[in-house]
Protein backbone atom coordinates (compact mmCIF):
# COMPACT_ATOMS: atom_id res chain seq x y z
CA UNK A 1 0.00 0.00 0.00
CA UNK A 2 2.78 2.43 0.78
CA UNK A 3 5.26 1.52 -1.95
CA UNK A 4 7.10 4.51 -3.33
CA UNK A 5 6.82 4.01 -7.07
CA UNK A 6 5.46 7.19 -8.63
CA UNK A 7 1.72 7.29 -9.16
CA UNK A 8 0.88 6.44 -12.77
CA UNK A 9 -1.71 8.64 -14.49
CA UNK A 10 -4.46 6.06 -14.31
CA UNK A 11 -3.83 5.00 -10.75
CA UNK A 12 -6.60 7.24 -9.53
CA UNK A 13 -7.08 5.01 -6.53
CA UNK A 14 -3.67 5.93 -5.22
CA UNK A 15 -4.38 9.63 -5.19
CA UNK A 16 -5.03 11.04 -1.77
CA UNK A 17 -8.25 12.90 -2.58
CA UNK A 18 -9.69 9.83 -4.22
CA UNK A 19 -8.79 7.67 -1.23
CA UNK A 20 -10.31 10.15 1.17
CA UNK A 21 -13.45 10.32 -0.97
CA UNK A 22 -13.88 6.54 -0.93
CA UNK A 23 -13.02 6.42 2.76
CA UNK A 24 -15.58 9.08 3.63
CA UNK A 25 -18.25 7.37 1.54
CA UNK A 26 -17.61 4.08 3.29
CA UNK A 27 -17.71 5.91 6.62
CA UNK A 28 -21.07 7.39 5.61
CA UNK A 29 -22.39 3.96 4.63
CA UNK A 30 -21.07 2.00 7.58
CA UNK A 31 -20.82 4.38 10.55
CA UNK A 32 -24.57 4.29 11.34
CA UNK A 33 -24.64 0.49 11.17
CA UNK A 34 -21.52 0.05 13.27
CA UNK A 35 -22.69 2.53 15.91
CA UNK A 36 -26.02 0.70 16.04
CA UNK A 37 -24.31 -2.66 16.48
CA UNK A 38 -21.85 -1.42 19.11
CA UNK A 39 -24.53 0.30 21.16
CA UNK A 40 -26.72 -2.78 21.17
CA UNK A 41 -24.24 -3.99 23.82
CA UNK A 42 -24.42 -0.74 25.78
CA UNK A 43 -25.71 -0.90 29.33
CA UNK A 44 -27.74 2.27 29.09
CA UNK A 45 -31.24 3.22 28.04
CA UNK A 46 -30.04 6.39 26.38
CA UNK A 47 -28.00 5.46 23.39
CA UNK A 48 -25.18 7.97 23.44
CA UNK A 49 -22.90 7.34 26.36
CA UNK A 50 -21.07 4.06 26.74
CA UNK A 51 -21.92 2.65 30.17
CA UNK A 52 -20.42 -0.81 29.90
CA UNK A 53 -20.95 -4.09 28.12
CA UNK A 54 -24.19 -5.99 28.50
CA UNK A 55 -26.15 -8.67 26.73
CA UNK A 56 -29.39 -7.84 28.50
CA UNK A 57 -31.02 -6.26 25.46
CA UNK A 58 -30.40 -9.43 23.50
CA UNK A 59 -32.00 -11.35 26.30
CA UNK A 60 -34.93 -8.93 26.24
CA UNK A 61 -35.24 -9.11 22.48
CA UNK A 62 -35.17 -12.89 22.48
CA UNK A 63 -37.73 -13.01 25.29
CA UNK A 64 -39.99 -10.59 23.46
CA UNK A 65 -42.42 -13.13 22.04
CA UNK A 66 -43.95 -10.87 19.44
CA UNK A 67 -40.51 -9.87 18.14
CA UNK A 68 -39.36 -13.49 17.87
CA UNK A 69 -42.65 -14.44 16.25
CA UNK A 70 -42.19 -11.63 13.73
CA UNK A 71 -38.68 -12.84 12.94
CA UNK A 72 -39.88 -16.43 12.49
CA UNK A 73 -42.69 -15.18 10.24
CA UNK A 74 -40.25 -13.19 8.14
CA UNK A 75 -37.89 -16.12 7.70
CA UNK A 76 -40.75 -18.48 6.86
CA UNK A 77 -42.17 -16.09 4.27
CA UNK A 78 -38.73 -15.51 2.78
CA UNK A 79 -38.06 -19.25 2.51
CA UNK A 80 -41.43 -20.03 0.91
CA UNK A 81 -41.27 -17.03 -1.42
CA UNK A 82 -37.74 -18.00 -2.47
CA UNK A 83 -38.71 -21.56 -3.39
CA UNK A 84 -41.76 -20.58 -5.43
CA UNK A 85 -40.01 -17.59 -7.06
CA UNK A 86 -37.13 -19.82 -8.05
CA UNK A 87 -39.42 -22.29 -9.82
CA UNK A 88 -41.63 -19.71 -11.53
CA UNK A 89 -38.73 -17.41 -12.36
CA UNK A 90 -36.65 -20.21 -13.90
CA UNK A 91 -39.63 -21.46 -15.93
CA UNK A 92 -40.34 -17.96 -17.19
CA UNK A 93 -36.70 -17.47 -18.16
CA UNK A 94 -36.62 -20.77 -20.08
CA UNK A 95 -39.93 -20.00 -21.82
CA UNK A 96 -38.77 -16.57 -23.01
CA UNK A 97 -35.32 -17.80 -23.97
CA UNK A 98 -36.41 -20.85 -25.89
CA UNK A 99 -39.74 -20.23 -27.59
CA UNK A 100 -41.31 -17.91 -30.08
CA UNK A 101 -45.00 -17.48 -29.24
CA UNK A 102 -47.84 -15.02 -29.75
CA UNK A 103 -47.95 -12.04 -27.33
CA UNK A 104 -44.39 -12.76 -26.24
CA UNK A 105 -43.57 -9.05 -26.03
CA UNK A 106 -46.62 -8.49 -23.86
CA UNK A 107 -45.69 -11.29 -21.47
CA UNK A 108 -42.11 -10.05 -21.29
CA UNK A 109 -43.19 -6.46 -20.67
CA UNK A 110 -45.74 -7.40 -18.04
CA UNK A 111 -43.17 -9.50 -16.24
CA UNK A 112 -40.80 -6.56 -15.88
CA UNK A 113 -43.56 -4.37 -14.43
CA UNK A 114 -43.43 -5.68 -10.83
CA UNK A 115 -39.80 -4.49 -10.81
CA UNK A 116 -40.70 -1.00 -12.04
CA UNK A 117 -44.04 -0.29 -10.38
CA UNK A 118 -43.42 1.59 -7.12
CA UNK A 119 -43.68 -0.55 -4.00
CA UNK A 120 -46.44 1.62 -2.60
CA UNK A 121 -48.65 0.99 -5.66
CA UNK A 122 -48.04 -2.74 -5.50
CA UNK A 123 -48.83 -2.73 -1.78
CA UNK A 124 -52.06 -0.87 -2.35
CA UNK A 125 -53.00 -3.25 -5.17
CA UNK A 126 -52.58 -6.27 -2.90
CA UNK A 127 -54.51 -4.58 -0.11
CA UNK A 128 -57.47 -4.02 -2.44
CA UNK A 129 -57.13 -7.40 -4.13
CA UNK A 130 -57.11 -9.48 -0.94
CA UNK A 131 -59.99 -7.41 0.47
CA UNK A 132 -61.97 -7.83 -2.74
CA UNK A 133 -61.55 -11.61 -3.01
CA UNK A 134 -62.17 -12.01 0.74
CA UNK A 135 -58.92 -13.82 1.30
CA UNK A 136 -59.32 -15.77 4.58
CA UNK A 137 -57.32 -14.18 7.39
CA UNK A 138 -58.00 -16.57 10.26
CA UNK A 139 -56.11 -19.59 8.98
CA UNK A 140 -53.67 -21.44 11.24
CA UNK A 141 -49.95 -20.71 10.97
CA UNK A 142 -48.26 -20.84 8.44
CA UNK A 143 -51.25 -20.61 6.10
CA UNK A 144 -52.13 -17.18 7.49
CA UNK A 145 -48.92 -15.93 5.90
CA UNK A 146 -50.16 -16.91 2.44
CA UNK A 147 -51.28 -13.42 1.40
CA UNK A 148 -47.91 -11.87 2.25
CA UNK A 149 -46.06 -14.78 0.63
CA UNK A 150 -48.06 -14.40 -2.58
CA UNK A 151 -47.29 -10.68 -2.68
CA UNK A 152 -43.60 -11.38 -2.15
CA UNK A 153 -43.46 -14.01 -4.88
CA UNK A 154 -44.96 -11.52 -7.32
CA UNK A 155 -42.14 -9.02 -6.90
CA UNK A 156 -39.35 -11.61 -6.41
CA UNK A 157 -39.80 -13.97 -9.33
CA UNK A 158 -39.16 -11.39 -12.11
CA UNK A 159 -35.74 -10.78 -10.53
CA UNK A 160 -35.01 -14.51 -10.55
CA UNK A 161 -36.13 -14.69 -14.19
CA UNK A 162 -33.82 -11.81 -15.07
CA UNK A 163 -30.78 -13.44 -13.45
CA UNK A 164 -31.50 -16.89 -14.96
CA UNK A 165 -32.11 -15.46 -18.42
CA UNK A 166 -28.77 -13.66 -18.36
CA UNK A 167 -27.11 -16.98 -17.60
CA UNK A 168 -29.06 -18.83 -20.29
CA UNK A 169 -27.64 -16.48 -22.92
CA UNK A 170 -24.31 -18.25 -22.54
CA UNK A 171 -25.79 -21.74 -22.97
CA UNK A 172 -24.77 -23.64 -26.06
CA UNK A 173 -27.94 -25.18 -27.46
CA UNK A 174 -25.89 -27.79 -29.31
CA UNK A 175 -25.20 -29.46 -25.97
CA UNK A 176 -28.89 -30.01 -25.47
CA UNK A 177 -29.34 -31.24 -29.03
CA UNK A 178 -26.44 -33.63 -28.58
CA UNK A 179 -28.07 -35.04 -25.45
CA UNK A 180 -31.31 -35.57 -27.33
CA UNK A 181 -29.51 -37.15 -30.28
CA UNK A 182 -27.97 -39.56 -27.82
CA UNK A 183 -31.42 -40.58 -26.64
CA UNK A 184 -32.23 -38.25 -23.77
CA UNK A 185 -35.86 -37.29 -23.36
CA UNK A 186 -36.93 -33.66 -23.16
CA UNK A 187 -37.05 -33.90 -19.36
CA UNK A 188 -33.68 -35.66 -19.08
CA UNK A 189 -32.03 -33.08 -21.30
CA UNK A 190 -33.50 -30.33 -19.13
CA UNK A 191 -32.44 -31.95 -15.87
CA UNK A 192 -28.97 -33.15 -16.84
CA UNK A 193 -27.79 -30.52 -19.28
CA UNK A 194 -29.67 -27.25 -18.88
CA UNK A 195 -30.17 -27.30 -15.13
CA UNK A 196 -26.47 -27.76 -14.25
CA UNK A 197 -25.65 -24.87 -16.55
CA UNK A 198 -28.03 -22.44 -14.86
CA UNK A 199 -27.23 -23.59 -11.31
CA UNK A 200 -25.05 -20.53 -10.43
CA UNK A 201 -27.88 -18.25 -11.59
CA UNK A 202 -30.33 -20.21 -9.47
CA UNK A 203 -28.13 -19.74 -6.40
CA UNK A 204 -27.78 -16.03 -7.11
CA UNK A 205 -31.50 -15.71 -7.81
CA UNK A 206 -32.40 -17.52 -4.61
CA UNK A 207 -30.21 -15.23 -2.53
CA UNK A 208 -31.66 -12.19 -4.26
CA UNK A 209 -35.24 -13.37 -3.70
CA UNK A 210 -34.55 -14.24 -0.06
CA UNK A 211 -33.02 -10.82 0.66
CA UNK A 212 -35.75 -8.95 -1.21
CA UNK A 213 -38.43 -10.79 0.72
CA UNK A 214 -36.72 -10.35 4.08
CA UNK A 215 -36.14 -6.68 3.33
CA UNK A 216 -39.62 -5.74 2.22
CA UNK A 217 -41.54 -3.38 4.41
CA UNK A 218 -43.95 -1.37 2.28
CA UNK A 219 -45.79 -4.18 0.49
CA UNK A 220 -45.96 -6.28 3.67
CA UNK A 221 -47.26 -3.27 5.59
CA UNK A 222 -50.35 -3.30 3.38
CA UNK A 223 -50.91 -7.07 3.33
CA UNK A 224 -50.17 -7.99 6.94
CA UNK A 225 -52.89 -8.32 9.55
CA UNK A 226 -52.67 -8.12 13.33
CA UNK A 227 -51.60 -11.78 13.57
CA UNK A 228 -49.19 -11.74 10.68
CA UNK A 229 -46.54 -9.23 11.69
CA UNK A 230 -43.19 -9.57 9.95
CA UNK A 231 -39.88 -8.41 11.34
CA UNK A 232 -39.66 -5.12 9.39
CA UNK A 233 -43.27 -4.27 10.27
CA UNK A 234 -42.57 -4.99 13.94
CA UNK A 235 -39.40 -2.92 13.96
CA UNK A 236 -41.31 -0.12 12.22
CA UNK A 237 -43.91 0.03 14.95
CA UNK A 238 -41.21 -0.12 17.62
CA UNK A 239 -39.26 2.71 15.97
CA UNK A 240 -42.45 4.69 15.45
CA UNK A 241 -43.68 4.55 19.00
CA UNK A 242 -40.68 4.12 21.23
CA UNK A 243 -37.04 3.56 20.42
CA UNK A 244 -35.69 0.90 22.71
CA UNK A 245 -32.26 -0.73 22.77
CA UNK A 246 -34.07 -3.99 22.02
CA UNK A 247 -34.49 -2.76 18.45
CA UNK A 248 -30.71 -2.32 18.26
CA UNK A 249 -30.20 -5.88 19.45
CA UNK A 250 -32.77 -7.34 17.05
CA UNK A 251 -31.35 -5.28 14.18
CA UNK A 252 -27.84 -6.48 14.95
CA UNK A 253 -29.06 -10.07 14.72
CA UNK A 254 -30.57 -9.37 11.30
CA UNK A 255 -27.48 -7.52 10.06
CA UNK A 256 -25.32 -10.47 11.11
CA UNK A 257 -27.72 -12.78 9.29
CA UNK A 258 -27.27 -10.69 6.13
CA UNK A 259 -23.50 -10.76 6.49
CA UNK A 260 -23.54 -14.54 6.96
CA UNK A 261 -25.76 -14.99 3.90
CA UNK A 262 -23.43 -12.76 1.88
CA UNK A 263 -20.44 -14.81 2.91
CA UNK A 264 -22.19 -18.06 2.02
CA UNK A 265 -22.85 -16.53 -1.38
CA UNK A 266 -19.18 -15.58 -1.59
CA UNK A 267 -18.09 -19.11 -0.79
CA UNK A 268 -20.41 -20.46 -3.45
CA UNK A 269 -19.75 -17.95 -6.16
CA UNK A 270 -16.63 -15.95 -5.40
CA UNK A 271 -16.63 -12.18 -4.99
CA UNK A 272 -16.59 -11.66 -8.74
CA UNK A 273 -19.59 -13.86 -9.36
CA UNK A 274 -21.62 -11.92 -6.82
CA UNK A 275 -20.55 -8.63 -8.32
CA UNK A 276 -21.69 -9.76 -11.74
CA UNK A 277 -25.19 -10.72 -10.67
CA UNK A 278 -25.95 -7.12 -9.74
CA UNK B 1 -24.84 -19.27 -29.52
CA UNK B 2 -26.59 -21.57 -31.88
CA UNK B 3 -30.12 -22.39 -32.78
CA UNK B 4 -32.87 -19.86 -33.32
CA UNK B 5 -35.96 -19.62 -31.16
CA UNK B 6 -38.29 -22.58 -31.44
CA UNK B 7 -41.83 -22.05 -32.52
CA UNK B 8 -44.18 -22.98 -29.70
CA UNK B 9 -46.37 -25.06 -32.02
CA UNK B 10 -43.58 -27.49 -32.78
CA UNK B 11 -43.18 -28.31 -29.07
CA UNK B 12 -46.52 -27.79 -27.47
CA UNK B 13 -45.98 -29.93 -24.37
CA UNK B 14 -42.62 -28.53 -23.22
CA UNK B 15 -43.90 -25.06 -24.04
CA UNK B 16 -47.01 -25.51 -21.93
CA UNK B 17 -44.88 -26.96 -19.12
CA UNK B 18 -42.71 -23.86 -18.85
CA UNK B 19 -45.12 -21.08 -19.73
CA UNK B 20 -48.24 -21.95 -17.74
CA UNK B 21 -47.10 -21.23 -14.20
CA UNK B 22 -45.47 -17.81 -14.81
CA UNK B 23 -48.30 -16.51 -17.00
CA UNK B 24 -50.95 -17.80 -14.59
CA UNK B 25 -49.19 -16.17 -11.65
CA UNK B 26 -48.74 -12.85 -13.43
CA UNK B 27 -52.35 -12.75 -14.56
CA UNK B 28 -53.86 -13.69 -11.22
CA UNK B 29 -51.55 -11.98 -8.76
CA UNK B 30 -50.28 -8.99 -10.67
CA UNK B 31 -52.51 -7.99 -13.57
CA UNK B 32 -55.76 -8.65 -11.68
CA UNK B 33 -54.81 -6.60 -8.58
CA UNK B 34 -53.52 -3.73 -10.72
CA UNK B 35 -56.67 -3.84 -12.85
CA UNK B 36 -58.83 -3.57 -9.74
CA UNK B 37 -56.86 -0.53 -8.56
CA UNK B 38 -57.29 1.00 -12.01
CA UNK B 39 -61.05 0.42 -11.92
CA UNK B 40 -61.29 1.80 -8.37
CA UNK B 41 -59.65 4.99 -9.53
CA UNK B 42 -62.85 5.66 -11.51
CA UNK B 43 -65.07 4.90 -8.53
CA UNK B 44 -66.51 6.64 -5.52
CA UNK B 45 -67.29 5.74 -1.94
CA UNK B 46 -70.87 4.46 -1.81
CA UNK B 47 -70.85 3.34 1.80
CA UNK B 48 -68.43 2.74 4.67
CA UNK B 49 -67.02 -0.39 3.05
CA UNK B 50 -68.56 -0.18 -0.37
CA UNK B 51 -67.07 1.31 -3.51
CA UNK B 52 -69.12 1.93 -6.58
CA UNK B 53 -67.23 2.02 -9.86
CA UNK B 54 -69.21 4.72 -11.60
CA UNK B 55 -66.72 5.82 -14.25
CA UNK B 56 -66.34 9.20 -12.61
CA UNK B 57 -63.24 11.29 -13.24
CA UNK B 58 -63.64 13.17 -9.95
CA UNK B 59 -60.65 11.45 -8.36
CA UNK B 60 -58.35 12.59 -11.14
CA UNK B 61 -59.89 16.06 -11.04
CA UNK B 62 -59.18 16.22 -7.33
CA UNK B 63 -55.58 15.16 -7.97
CA UNK B 64 -55.07 18.32 -10.04
CA UNK B 65 -55.75 20.49 -6.98
CA UNK B 66 -52.70 22.55 -6.13
CA UNK B 67 -52.17 20.66 -2.85
CA UNK B 68 -51.59 17.38 -4.68
CA UNK B 69 -49.79 18.88 -7.67
CA UNK B 70 -47.37 20.58 -5.30
CA UNK B 71 -46.72 17.29 -3.49
CA UNK B 72 -46.02 15.61 -6.82
CA UNK B 73 -43.64 18.40 -7.80
CA UNK B 74 -41.97 18.29 -4.43
CA UNK B 75 -41.52 14.51 -4.60
CA UNK B 76 -39.95 14.92 -7.98
CA UNK B 77 -37.63 17.68 -6.75
CA UNK B 78 -36.56 15.60 -3.73
CA UNK B 79 -35.97 12.52 -5.91
CA UNK B 80 -34.00 14.57 -8.46
CA UNK B 81 -31.84 16.18 -5.77
CA UNK B 82 -31.22 12.74 -4.22
CA UNK B 83 -30.19 11.36 -7.61
CA UNK B 84 -27.87 14.28 -8.29
CA UNK B 85 -26.17 13.91 -4.90
CA UNK B 86 -25.81 10.15 -5.41
CA UNK B 87 -24.22 10.81 -8.80
CA UNK B 88 -21.78 13.37 -7.38
CA UNK B 89 -20.82 11.13 -4.46
CA UNK B 90 -20.94 7.90 -6.42
CA UNK B 91 -18.99 8.76 -9.55
CA UNK B 92 -15.56 9.14 -7.90
CA UNK B 93 -16.27 5.97 -5.89
CA UNK B 94 -17.07 4.05 -9.08
CA UNK B 95 -13.92 5.47 -10.68
CA UNK B 96 -11.84 4.44 -7.68
CA UNK B 97 -13.23 0.88 -7.84
CA UNK B 98 -12.57 0.67 -11.59
CA UNK B 99 -8.97 1.75 -11.27
CA UNK B 100 -8.21 -0.03 -8.01
CA UNK B 101 -5.67 -2.83 -7.90
CA UNK B 102 -7.32 -6.14 -8.90
CA UNK B 103 -6.71 -7.42 -5.39
CA UNK B 104 -8.77 -4.63 -3.84
CA UNK B 105 -11.55 -4.28 -6.43
CA UNK B 106 -13.85 -7.13 -5.33
CA UNK B 107 -13.63 -6.02 -1.72
CA UNK B 108 -14.49 -2.43 -2.54
CA UNK B 109 -17.45 -3.71 -4.55
CA UNK B 110 -18.52 -5.88 -1.66
CA UNK B 111 -18.20 -2.83 0.58
CA UNK B 112 -20.75 -1.02 -1.58
CA UNK B 113 -23.04 -4.05 -1.91
CA UNK B 114 -23.26 -5.14 1.70
CA UNK B 115 -25.36 -2.12 2.77
CA UNK B 116 -27.52 -2.70 -0.31
CA UNK B 117 -28.32 -6.15 1.05
CA UNK B 118 -28.95 -4.93 4.58
CA UNK B 119 -32.52 -4.31 5.60
CA UNK B 120 -33.75 -0.89 4.49
CA UNK B 121 -35.65 -0.24 7.69
CA UNK B 122 -32.64 -1.08 9.83
CA UNK B 123 -30.43 1.24 7.79
CA UNK B 124 -32.93 4.07 8.10
CA UNK B 125 -33.25 3.45 11.81
CA UNK B 126 -29.45 3.38 12.25
CA UNK B 127 -29.12 6.70 10.46
CA UNK B 128 -31.90 8.19 12.59
CA UNK B 129 -30.14 7.12 15.78
CA UNK B 130 -27.00 8.89 14.59
CA UNK B 131 -28.89 12.06 13.68
CA UNK B 132 -30.99 12.32 16.85
CA UNK B 133 -30.72 15.43 19.01
CA UNK B 134 -28.14 13.70 21.22
CA UNK B 135 -26.69 11.48 18.51
CA UNK B 136 -23.13 11.52 17.21
CA UNK B 137 -23.77 13.85 14.32
CA UNK B 138 -24.91 16.55 16.72
CA UNK B 139 -21.93 15.86 18.93
CA UNK B 140 -19.62 16.20 15.93
CA UNK B 141 -21.19 19.52 14.99
CA UNK B 142 -20.91 20.62 18.61
CA UNK B 143 -17.21 19.79 18.55
CA UNK B 144 -16.72 21.86 15.39
CA UNK B 145 -18.65 24.73 16.97
CA UNK B 146 -16.45 24.69 20.06
CA UNK B 147 -13.36 24.54 17.85
CA UNK B 148 -14.56 27.60 15.97
CA UNK B 149 -15.30 29.35 19.24
CA UNK B 150 -11.79 28.59 20.48
CA UNK B 151 -10.28 29.92 17.24
CA UNK B 152 -12.21 33.14 17.71
CA UNK B 153 -10.73 33.63 21.17
CA UNK B 154 -7.27 33.08 19.65
CA UNK B 155 -7.69 36.04 17.33
CA UNK B 156 -9.12 38.09 20.13
CA UNK B 157 -12.82 37.90 19.30
CA UNK B 158 -15.68 37.05 21.61
CA UNK B 159 -16.22 33.28 21.94
CA UNK B 160 -19.44 31.95 20.40
CA UNK B 161 -22.42 31.11 22.54
CA UNK B 162 -22.56 27.61 23.98
CA UNK B 163 -23.59 24.89 21.48
CA UNK B 164 -27.23 23.92 21.49
CA UNK B 165 -28.11 20.69 19.68
CA UNK B 166 -29.82 21.35 16.36
CA UNK B 167 -32.80 19.44 15.09
CA UNK B 168 -31.33 17.36 12.27
CA UNK B 169 -34.22 14.96 11.97
CA UNK B 170 -37.82 15.53 10.88
CA UNK B 171 -37.20 18.00 8.09
CA UNK B 172 -36.54 18.00 4.35
CA UNK B 173 -32.78 17.89 4.87
CA UNK B 174 -33.14 14.61 6.78
CA UNK B 175 -35.31 13.13 4.02
CA UNK B 176 -32.76 13.93 1.31
CA UNK B 177 -29.87 12.67 3.43
CA UNK B 178 -31.79 9.48 4.24
CA UNK B 179 -32.65 8.88 0.59
CA UNK B 180 -29.04 9.44 -0.47
CA UNK B 181 -27.89 7.04 2.23
CA UNK B 182 -30.30 4.35 1.09
CA UNK B 183 -29.88 4.76 -2.67
CA UNK B 184 -26.13 5.35 -3.02
CA UNK B 185 -25.32 1.68 -3.81
CA UNK B 186 -27.99 1.69 -6.56
CA UNK B 187 -26.03 4.46 -8.29
CA UNK B 188 -22.49 3.14 -7.79
CA UNK B 189 -23.06 -0.37 -9.18
CA UNK B 190 -24.28 0.58 -12.71
CA UNK B 191 -21.67 3.35 -12.90
CA UNK B 192 -18.99 0.83 -12.06
CA UNK B 193 -20.15 -1.68 -14.65
CA UNK B 194 -20.12 1.03 -17.35
CA UNK B 195 -16.69 2.34 -16.34
CA UNK B 196 -15.30 -1.16 -16.16
CA UNK B 197 -16.13 -1.73 -19.83
CA UNK B 198 -14.50 1.50 -20.86
CA UNK B 199 -11.34 1.21 -22.94
CA UNK B 200 -8.68 2.61 -20.65
CA UNK B 201 -6.24 3.33 -23.46
CA UNK B 202 -8.57 6.14 -24.59
CA UNK B 203 -7.98 7.90 -21.29
CA UNK B 204 -4.26 7.33 -21.59
CA UNK B 205 -4.30 8.69 -25.14
CA UNK B 206 -6.15 11.79 -24.02
CA UNK B 207 -3.69 12.39 -21.20
CA UNK B 208 -0.69 11.75 -23.50
CA UNK B 209 -2.03 14.25 -26.02
CA UNK B 210 -1.97 16.92 -23.38
CA UNK B 211 -5.48 17.11 -22.02
CA UNK B 212 -5.65 17.59 -18.27
CA UNK B 213 -7.39 15.17 -15.95
CA UNK B 214 -10.49 17.34 -15.74
CA UNK B 215 -10.77 17.80 -19.51
CA UNK B 216 -10.21 14.07 -20.06
CA UNK B 217 -12.87 13.31 -17.51
CA UNK B 218 -15.45 15.64 -19.06
CA UNK B 219 -14.72 14.82 -22.71
CA UNK B 220 -13.73 11.16 -22.62
CA UNK B 221 -14.91 9.44 -19.45
CA UNK B 222 -18.34 11.03 -19.05
CA UNK B 223 -19.52 10.57 -22.68
CA UNK B 224 -18.30 6.97 -22.76
CA UNK B 225 -19.89 6.17 -19.40
CA UNK B 226 -23.17 7.82 -20.44
CA UNK B 227 -25.19 4.56 -20.61
CA UNK B 228 -24.09 3.73 -17.07
CA UNK B 229 -24.93 7.25 -15.89
CA UNK B 230 -28.42 7.01 -17.42
CA UNK B 231 -28.95 3.55 -15.90
CA UNK B 232 -27.76 4.76 -12.51
CA UNK B 233 -29.98 7.85 -12.67
CA UNK B 234 -33.06 5.80 -13.55
CA UNK B 235 -32.36 3.12 -10.98
CA UNK B 236 -32.03 5.81 -8.28
CA UNK B 237 -34.72 8.24 -9.43
CA UNK B 238 -37.55 5.71 -9.77
CA UNK B 239 -37.45 4.21 -6.26
CA UNK B 240 -36.65 7.63 -4.76
CA UNK B 241 -39.77 9.11 -6.38
CA UNK B 242 -41.92 6.39 -4.82
CA UNK B 243 -40.14 6.40 -1.46
CA UNK B 244 -42.40 5.86 1.49
CA UNK B 245 -40.34 4.82 4.49
CA UNK B 246 -37.69 7.58 4.55
CA UNK B 247 -40.07 10.57 4.38
CA UNK B 248 -42.40 8.81 6.81
CA UNK B 249 -39.77 8.18 9.48
CA UNK B 250 -37.28 10.99 8.91
CA UNK B 251 -39.45 13.76 7.50
CA UNK B 252 -41.44 16.44 9.24
CA UNK B 253 -45.02 17.49 8.64
CA UNK B 254 -44.01 19.39 5.51
CA UNK B 255 -41.84 16.70 3.95
CA UNK B 256 -44.46 14.25 2.83
CA UNK B 257 -43.91 12.67 -0.53
CA UNK B 258 -46.50 11.24 -2.85
CA UNK B 259 -46.24 7.71 -1.41
CA UNK B 260 -47.16 9.02 2.05
CA UNK B 261 -50.25 10.74 0.64
CA UNK B 262 -51.27 7.50 -1.08
CA UNK B 263 -50.78 5.52 2.12
CA UNK B 264 -52.98 7.97 4.03
CA UNK B 265 -55.86 7.48 1.58
CA UNK B 266 -55.81 3.76 2.33
CA UNK B 267 -55.36 3.93 6.08
CA UNK B 268 -56.46 7.07 7.93
CA UNK B 269 -58.37 9.02 5.28
CA UNK B 270 -60.03 5.85 3.99
CA UNK B 271 -60.63 7.18 0.49
CA UNK B 272 -59.63 4.21 -1.62
CA UNK B 273 -60.78 5.53 -5.02
CA UNK B 274 -58.73 8.72 -4.61
CA UNK B 275 -55.72 6.70 -3.41
CA UNK B 276 -56.11 4.42 -6.43
CA UNK B 277 -56.11 7.44 -8.77
CA UNK B 278 -52.96 8.84 -7.12
CA UNK B 279 -51.27 5.41 -7.40
CA UNK B 280 -51.94 5.28 -11.10
CA UNK B 281 -50.74 8.85 -11.59
CA UNK B 282 -47.47 7.81 -9.93
CA UNK B 283 -47.24 4.75 -12.20
CA UNK B 284 -47.87 6.94 -15.27
CA UNK B 285 -45.08 9.26 -14.11
CA UNK B 286 -42.72 6.25 -13.99
CA UNK B 287 -43.77 5.22 -17.48
CA UNK B 288 -43.04 8.70 -18.81
CA UNK B 289 -39.56 8.59 -17.25
CA UNK B 290 -38.87 5.18 -18.75
CA UNK B 291 -40.19 6.25 -22.15
CA UNK B 292 -37.79 9.23 -22.13
CA UNK B 293 -34.93 6.93 -21.32
CA UNK B 294 -35.70 4.42 -24.06
CA UNK B 295 -36.21 7.24 -26.58
CA UNK B 296 -32.76 8.51 -25.67
CA UNK B 297 -31.30 5.00 -25.91
CA UNK B 298 -32.77 4.56 -29.40
CA UNK B 299 -31.30 7.87 -30.54
CA UNK B 300 -27.88 6.78 -29.33
CA UNK B 301 -28.24 3.49 -31.21
CA UNK B 302 -29.18 5.27 -34.44
CA UNK B 303 -26.32 7.75 -34.20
Amino acid sequence: MFNRTPIAPLEYTRKLWMRSWVGLTMLFLYAPLIVLMVFSFNDSKRNVVWKGFTLKYYEKALNNDSLVEALVNSLTIAALATIVSLVIGALAAVALWRFRFPFKGLVEGTMSLPIIVPEICLGVAFLIFFAKVDWPTDLPWPLNLSAITIAHITFCFPFVAMVVRARLASFNKEEEEAAKDLGATEWQAFRDVLLPHIRPALVAGALLAFTLSLDDFVITFFTSGPDTITFPVKVYSMVRFSVTPEVNAASTILILLTVILTFIALKLQGVKGIAETH
Amino acid sequence: MSGALQDWKSQKKPFAAVVTAPVFWLALFFVAPMAIVWLYSFGQNAGPADIEISGTLDNYKRATEWLYVSIFLKSFAVAALTTLLCLIIGFPVAMAITFAAPKWRPWLLLGIMLPFWTNLLIRTYALMALMGSNGYMNKGLGGLWEGASWLRTLVGMQPLEAWTPVQLLYNNFAVVLGLVYVHLPFMVLPLYSALDRLDKSLIEASLDLGAGHFKTFMQIVVPLAAPGIVAGVMITLIPALGAYLTPDLMGGTDSQMIANVIERQFKRANDWPFGAALSFLLIYAMFILIAFQSMRANKVKEA
